[in-house]
Order: C-alpha cells, then structure tokens, then sequence
C-alpha cells in the first residue's frame, strides 16, 4: 500500500492535525536518542487522542502489514524507536493526561504521553513521589519508560520502572485493548502480563494506560562525595557500604577520565589526580539518614577515602551538579559518545572497572566512566567520531568486549538502556538459544505478522509489507 | 556576501551539527515544544534538518523554512545543551540558506524592508542605499506597515507616540569633567514605541556625570533582518552601523535591548567579513555594555541619587540580555539599591515570553500560548510592577496584560532607576 492511500485511511480515524506526512517532518522522527544505530524516516506519524483510535489504527496496520513504531518522546538510548522499515509511527504525545491521584491507595493513573517529571509534580503535593528516576525524567514519557523499563540514580534503594508499575492498559497487535492488573498491592491472578508488557519496548503491544505505585517522599537526606587514591579502595568501599547494612538512595561513581572531564568543564574543585570520585546520598527519616552518614563516613574512612559532606543545600546542589555533568563533560571531548549500560553484580564493580581501563587502552579509545556503582550499573562512554570509520571499528569491537566481560562477571547486556536495535545481535550470549526461543515464542504469539516494533529486541524476522 | 558565503556559514557549524547527540534535553526547555510537542519544532529536529540541508538530502521547501522558522531563537536550548550545540546559529544559518533559496515568507519581506531602510521609519535621514538584492527583487514597499510588530492586526499595540526619539532628544549632552563619553545606541522599540526609555538612559547616565552621544543616524541594528534569514542586508546595515559608531570615538556603546546588544557585541564581528571593518566591529564589540552592565562595571550605580519608590517589583529576563549578553544578576542588583523596591521574583525569570521580535508575526497565537506561562508566573508574584530589558518583550507583555486586563506596569530597568533618581531630583533636562 503506497504512503499516500495510508495517510488517507489514517487521515479519516484521526483527523488531519494527527496525521504527518511531509518529508521534512518525517525526517525529525527518523531517530531518536542512541548513536550509532541506522536511522530510518517513517512513512507517517500519528498522534491518537484515546484508546479506540490506537485500537483503529493497529486495525488498519495489521490489515495492510504495515509496521507500527510505538513512540514517546524519543530519548531511549537504544534505537527502540526508530522506525528500521518506515511504517507507521505511532507518537503517544497527546494521550498526556494524569486520570488519578489516589493518596490513599498511594497510586497515580496516567495516560502514555505525561512526562515523568509532570506526575512528579502533581503527587509532591501529598508529600508522594514516584521514585523512578532516569536521566531523562523531564522529557522522557511515562510510556516510553514503561515500554524501556527505564532505571536512574535511585534503582539500588528504589529498585526501577517495573517496581512501580501494578497495572497497564493494553491495545493488542490485532486492535483489541486488554487491561492488567491494577491498584491492589496484592494480585496473582494469572500470569504476571504486567511485567510482560513492561521493558517490553513496544514490541508485543501498545500501552495506553498506566497505574503507578508511590511512596511517600523522604524526610530528609544527607549527600557526601568521597575521593580515593585506587580504584579497588572505591569498589570496596561500595560494598562496604552495603554490607554496613546502609541502602543508600544513590550511590555513584566516576572514573578519573570523567572527573578529569568533569572539573575541566564545570570546575567545581574535584581532584583530578583521584583515581575514582564516589557520590553518596542517604535518605528518609532524619534520625535515621543520620545515623546512616556516620556509617558510610566510617566506611568510607577504612577505605582510604576523602570525605566530603554537603552542609546545606547549595553545597548539595555543587556535588550533584558533578554528577549531572558527567556526560555533558564527556561529550564535549568528541563529537560522537557511545554510551553504554553493561551491568554486574555489584561486588564485581572493580574487577570491571579496570577490565573497562584495560579494553580502552587495547583499543586505543577514551572510554570514560561513570554510572550507578550501587547497583553495578556503569556507564562507559566510549568517546569518537562517528566519521571516522577506522575508529568506529575499533569502538564496536571494544563494545562487544565489554559485553563479553560484563556477561562473564555474571552480569547483563543492558542494565537499563534496553536491547533495542543496539543489542540485538549478542541477546544469545545472555539468554541462550533456548532463551532465546521462549522470547521468539512470545513475540510470535502476541504479534504473529510482526508488526509491532519489528527489529527491535527479537534478532532477525523481517516483515513483508508493500 | 555571495551565495557561497552563505552556505558557509552554515557548513561552518557542521560540527556543531555533528555534536548533538539528539538526546532531547532541549524537550524540556524549549516553549515551542511545551505548546507543540513536536519533534521539528525541537532543537534537535531543527538540527537534524540542518544536516540533512548540507548533506542535500531535503529540498527546499517552503514546508522546511516553516520548520526554521518555528524558533524563538530564545537559546533555552542552548543553555541546556549538555554537547554546547549553538543551536541559535545553526537556526540563524539555515534560515539564511533557505530564505537564499527560495525567498524570504512575505510578511519578513515587508518588515525587512521598513527596518533596512531607515528613511522609511522616520523623517528620512539616512539614505535608502543599504538594502539591496534578496528584498528589493520583489519591492514590497506597499506592505509596510506603520512599524513592523504592528503587522499582526489582532494585536494590542501601545499606543505610539507619534514621534521619534530621534526627534525629542539632542545629538550630545556634556557633563562637567565627565567620567566617561558614551554612545546611546536606542534601536527601533525605543526610538519609536517606548521613548521614554530613551530620555531615561540620559537622565542617569547625566546624572552619573557621563556625557551621552546619540548619533541621529542610527538605525535598527539589523538584528530582526539577521534573524529573518536575509544575512546579506543584515551584513550592510553592520557596516553602516559600525560606520557611524565608530566615527562618534566613545568609551562605550550602550543599549537598552539585548538583542541590539548582541548585534553590536557577537552579531557584528560575525557579519563583517575581514579588513578594517571588522576591526572596527571588534573594537565597538568589546566596548558595548547593556546599560544595567554599564551601571554596575564602568559606571557603578551612585546609591545616594535614588529616592525612595514603595514599590514590589518583579524582573523578566530577556532571552538575548540574559543567555545573549550573560547579564543576569545586574538589573536586579541594581533595582534592589533602590529604597522601598521590593524584589519578588518569577518562578522562572529567563523563559521565553513569546515575543520574539517577528516571531509573532506568523505565530500569534503560538506566542501568545507561550505568554501565557510567564503571564500566570507574573500573577502569582503579587508585584505588580513588571520589569524587562528588552522592547520586543515588553510589547508582547502588554499586549498580554492588556488581553488579560492585568493590571501590571511594564517598565525597563533604567526606568525604574530614573523614576527613582527622580524622586530625588528633577530631570537633567534635553
């Protein structure tokens, strides 16, 4: 079917404004926030008000086998929506309303298209947050980061996207809508189809609706930065923290590449000679948050560390705003940045560290790193030039090292980022072919023409559309 | 400046394009994209569309200079840029390479044309030689409106007051042993909708015993022509203005817009391409202040001249004084000297108001949503006082307010400061 009679169809459910059809705008939809991933431009976007238009337009792909492309705001790290084979692109940017804050039940209902950011501020009002907390948490969608199963710097004490979501609305590959779930705590009814659809990245259907879990913002919080001399001093200290029998909210790290990166950008005063930079915060009840401090300063002390502890606010905000510079600081070095999620248990998190110095040196690439060490979830960014072929080969082999070394620490591919287009190709390493083949079976049973996301996260299968 | 040139400066921030790493930070941040949600309406779609014009993968479109044109040039992007892309200069660019194509869009011909030829806005002192090629092709002479920001014909427009500042203020005023010799560049909003913030710029200046040159031929600084996309005209009324401000041989140029201000101090030097007067543009460049940068750096505020005003004041930070010139703290520092100011700020000072110089001429109402935000942010201040430092901003808040029928008072910051040096003594007279 041409891209003109589609339009047509499409044009009669949704109405002219929601349908986008011109080669200029097409072009802006034919990426979104990965690198290095091919980047394809639709044959239409459109924007559906409410579930039933979902439902008609998955109707309409599936009677003319064209490939939908279920789309947020676009910032997945992962290629997941970029549109490989045109198609449709389906942008879930107008179904943006908040449908419920339940203070009682201590959840939120939300359509696809608000901004994590945006419910944030409309439960902070009851003293509630929705603690899910990824870098992207004032442009990335709640849908979008349900599909992603999106992380952040709270994941070792608030756990990810998936802890939180108890319900999903669902149109299914063959238009019909389904619903998962809800607000109770408790429900096993059935297969776990919640967490099916979550971090599915919009390959077995389309969320439309969303039942969030809260919890009730924290007291108070203390924030420390600690400097050591070695590596192996900072990774201990990590799980000398944990073993202490302290959660901390955040618990990051920075290698000396991006601390170096970092003061030469924002020059707050790090120490650039330190070999790893940690960034603590502990929070909740003061009484507690307190006494928390005393442990990981100690801690941190046994491990040869500096500690630094922000007296108030503003001092606050200066050892944040380390952190929030780390990539921007990295970026600036070259013009492309390869940003990567591999992810290990957390007492391998030195062990990796320098299996990441040692692949960058073999390499002859800049890799800096830095991420959430609390949770070994790190976030080597290879520094390049996607110009430079020679270079870009030398990166995609570093990168499948890394893989190799996360997967034999007894780690995963993707801590958070998602498979996407990215991943796809080593997703056997981790599962297996027996693994793999219960993924397969899954795809094929919710969306057997392949059309939902096709190329994405199942490797192969290509879809027969004209 | 030929068709090659134009293309190079575009090609000339090709890494800058190649640095975005498409990350969508600007979504969050751009007022476009809260009113749009649309990814051409973004910084990184703009700067894809960028690429795709060098690597000639789209035509042009007038669809594709819509989507250049769709930009508040409001930087907001760029302070949130974590790979620093100068988006401003990539929109900047690429609408000059579109609008060398296929033609500026009517509405910025006409307003092209009435700011490039000065003769047309007022009683005609300065030849109608600068403007040449692109525009006059097309001679939309009878397009033009009384000013050009009035072209919106839904727009509450202030009422004008029927003479240019041109014509109440004098060529020089001496001071007894002064402390520095300064040249008033006024740009368009001042000389002809908000004189008085002209004659306020020389009563505090007087009366900090610096001696004020205004040279009557001045003209609009070309900035909007720039912005437009039309770098060629832009380009010669740099030359003509370097020219004459040089020639006057101050200490300093000072503005009263951010936007003038940018055109004398990052706009000009980028303009003129080499030779002597690009050194001439370099040494104006490094020697404009805002008048709220000259009021705190060269010439500080002399505290014992204000009277008291028992008055709460809010400040909305122009984007091209704020992001554009990186004066941020001054005019509230200065405002805060004044007895009996009080400050009570915006949840979000440097957000867009939606004005945009000729932005709203096509996108009214898509201004006028972006006012919204900043109309409610100022309701909930409970001053009601509003000050700004730009012209294009103050236009588009009163027009706001008056729709409203809020009952807030727009005034620049130099203004306020002039009241309250008035409470104290007269005026210094002109």
């Amino acid at each position: 079917m041409s891209a003109k009679s589609l339009a047509g169809l499409l044009v009669k459910i949704l109405g002219r404004e929601n349908v986008i059809t011109a080669r200029e705008d097409l072009l802006c939809y034919s990426f979104d926030a990965a690198q290095d991933v091919p980047a394809a431009p639709p044959a239409v976007v459109v924007t559906p008000r409410d579930t039933a238009q979902v439902s008609e337009v998955l109707r309409i792909a599936g009677r003319y086998g064209v490939p939908v492309y279920p789309r947020g705001s676009g910032t997945n790290l992962s290629g997941g929506t970029v549109p490989l084979q045109g198609g449709i692109v389906l942008s879930m940017l107008k179904m943006n309303r908040i449908l419920d804050v339940d203070p009682d039940n201590l959840v939120a209902v939300v359509e696809p298209g608000v901004i994590i950011q945006e419910l944030n501020n409309a439960v902070a009002p009851y003293g509630l947050i929705y603690p899910p907390d990824p870098g992207t948490v004032t442009t990335a969608t709640m849908g979008g980061s349900v599909a992603e199963c999106s992380g952040g710097l709270r994941g070792l004490k608030y756990g990810v996207t998936k802890d939180y979501i108890t319900g999903l609305d669902v149109v299914l590959a063959d238009g019909r809508a389904a619903s998962f779930g809800g607000k109770t705590v408790k429900n096993v009814t059935g297969y776990d189809l919640v967490k099916l659809f979550t971090g599915s990245e919009g390959t077995l259907g389309v969320i439309t609706g969303i039942t969030v879990r809260l919890i009730p913002a924290p007291e108070a919080r203390k924030t420390m930065l600690a400097t050591f001399d070695r590596l192996a001093d900072a990774g201990n200290a990590v799980t000398g923290i944990v073993k202490s029998k302290v959660i901390p909210a955040t618990l990051e790290i920075m290698d000396q590449v991006t601390i170096s990166a970092v003061e030469n950008f924002a020059k707050i005063g790090l120490p650039t000679q330190a070999r790893a930079v940690l960034l603590i915060e502990v929070d909740g009840i003061p009484e507690v948050v307190e006494r928390e401090a005393q442990t990981v300063m100690s801690v941190v002390a046994n491990h040869h560390g500096q500690l630094r502890l922000a007296g108030d606010e503003r001092e606050r905000y200066d050892i944040w705003t380390a952190r929030r510079a780390a990539l921007p600081a990295l970026a600036q070095l070259k013009p492309t940045t390869v940003l990567e999620d591999a992810t290990v248990p957390r007492s391998q998190i030195t062990i990796m560290l320098e299996a990441l110095e040692e692949i960058a040196q073999r390499y002859n690439l800049t890799i800096g790193t830095f991420g959430h060490a609390g949770d070994g979830n790190l976030h080597p960014t290879i520094l390049t030039d996607e110009r430079d072929r020679e270079e870009m080969e030398r990166v995609h082999r570093a990168v499948e090292e890394i893989f190799r070394k996360a997967l034999e620490l007894g780690g995963t591919l993707s801590g958070e980022h998602g498979i996407g287009l990215a991943k796809t190709r080593f997703l056997e390493w981790e599962l297996g072919s027996a693994g793999l083949d219960v993924m397969k079976k899954v795809k094929s049973a919710l969306d057997p023409h392949n059309l939902l996301n096709p190329g994405k996260m199942i490797p192969g299968g290509s879809v027969q559309h004209g | 400046m030929g068709s090659g040139a134009i293309i190079s400066v575009l090609q000339a921030l090709e890494e800058d394009i190649i640095k975005c790493m498409k990350c969508g930070n600007c979504q969050a941040v751009c007022p476009l994209y809260a009113e749009t949600r649309s990814e051409p309406a973004v910084a990184r779609g703009k700067v894809r569309l960028a690429g795709a014009v060098l690597k000639g993968e789209v035509e042009y479109t007038q669809r594709l200079a819509e989507h250049f044109d769709l930009c508040l040039t409001c930087m907001a992007c760029v302070a949130n840029c974590p790979c620093g892309v100068r988006v401003n200069e990539i929109v900047m660019a690429a609408r000059a390479v579109v609008a060398e194509k296929i033609g500026l869009s009517m509405p910025k011909r006409a307003a092209v044309a009435g700011l490039s030829r000065p003769a047309l806005l007022d009683a005609g002192i300065r030849a109608a030689s600068l403007t040449q090629g692109l525009l006059f092709k097309t001679g939309e002479r009878g397009m033009l409106p009384r000013f050009p920001i009035g072209l919106e014909m839904r727009r509450v427009v202030p009422r004008l007051p029927g003479y240019s500042l041109k014509e109440i203020l004098k060529e020089g005023y001496s001071v007894p042993a002064p402390v520095k010799r300064v040249a008033f560049f006024a740009g368009c909003v001042t000389c002809y909708v908000y004189t008085g913030v002209g004659r306020a710029v020389v009563d505090v200046l007087l009366g900090h015993g610096v001696e004020v040159v205004f040279p009557k031929e001045q003209h609009c600084c070309g900035a909007p022509v720039l912005l437009a996309g039309d770098r060629k005209t832009a380009a010669a009324m740099a030359r003509s203005q370097v020219e004459i401000f040089s020639a006057v041989g101050a200490d300093a140029v000072v503005t009263v817009c951010g936007t003038c201000g940018e055109s004398f101090r990052h706009y000009y030097p980028q303009l003129l391409d080499g030779g002597k007067d690009l050194q001439r543009a370099k040494l104006l460049a490094e020697r404009t202040f805002d008048i709220t940068e000259f009021l705190t750096d060269v010439a500080p505020l002399k505290k014992d001249l204000l009277g008291p005003l028992e008055e709460t004041f809010t400040y909305h930070e122009p984007c091209h004084l704020g992001r554009g010139l990186g004066v941020y703290e001054q005019p509230v520092r200065l405002l805060a000297a004044v007895p009996g100011a009080e400050y009570a700020p915006l949840k979000q000072p440097g957000r867009c108001c939606g004005g945009a110089g000729f932005f709203g001429l096509k996108h009214y109402d898509l201004s006028l949503k972006v006012l919204q935000t900043k109309l409610r942010d100022i309701a909930t201040t409970g001053a009601h006082q509003v000050v700004t430092g730009c012209g294009s901003c103050r236009i588009h808040l009163d027009d706001g307010l008056a729709r409203h029928r809020m009952p807030h008072q727009v005034l620049h910051t130099v203004e306020m400061l002039a009241r309250s040096m008035r409470e104290v003594s007269r005026g210094w007279g002109y």
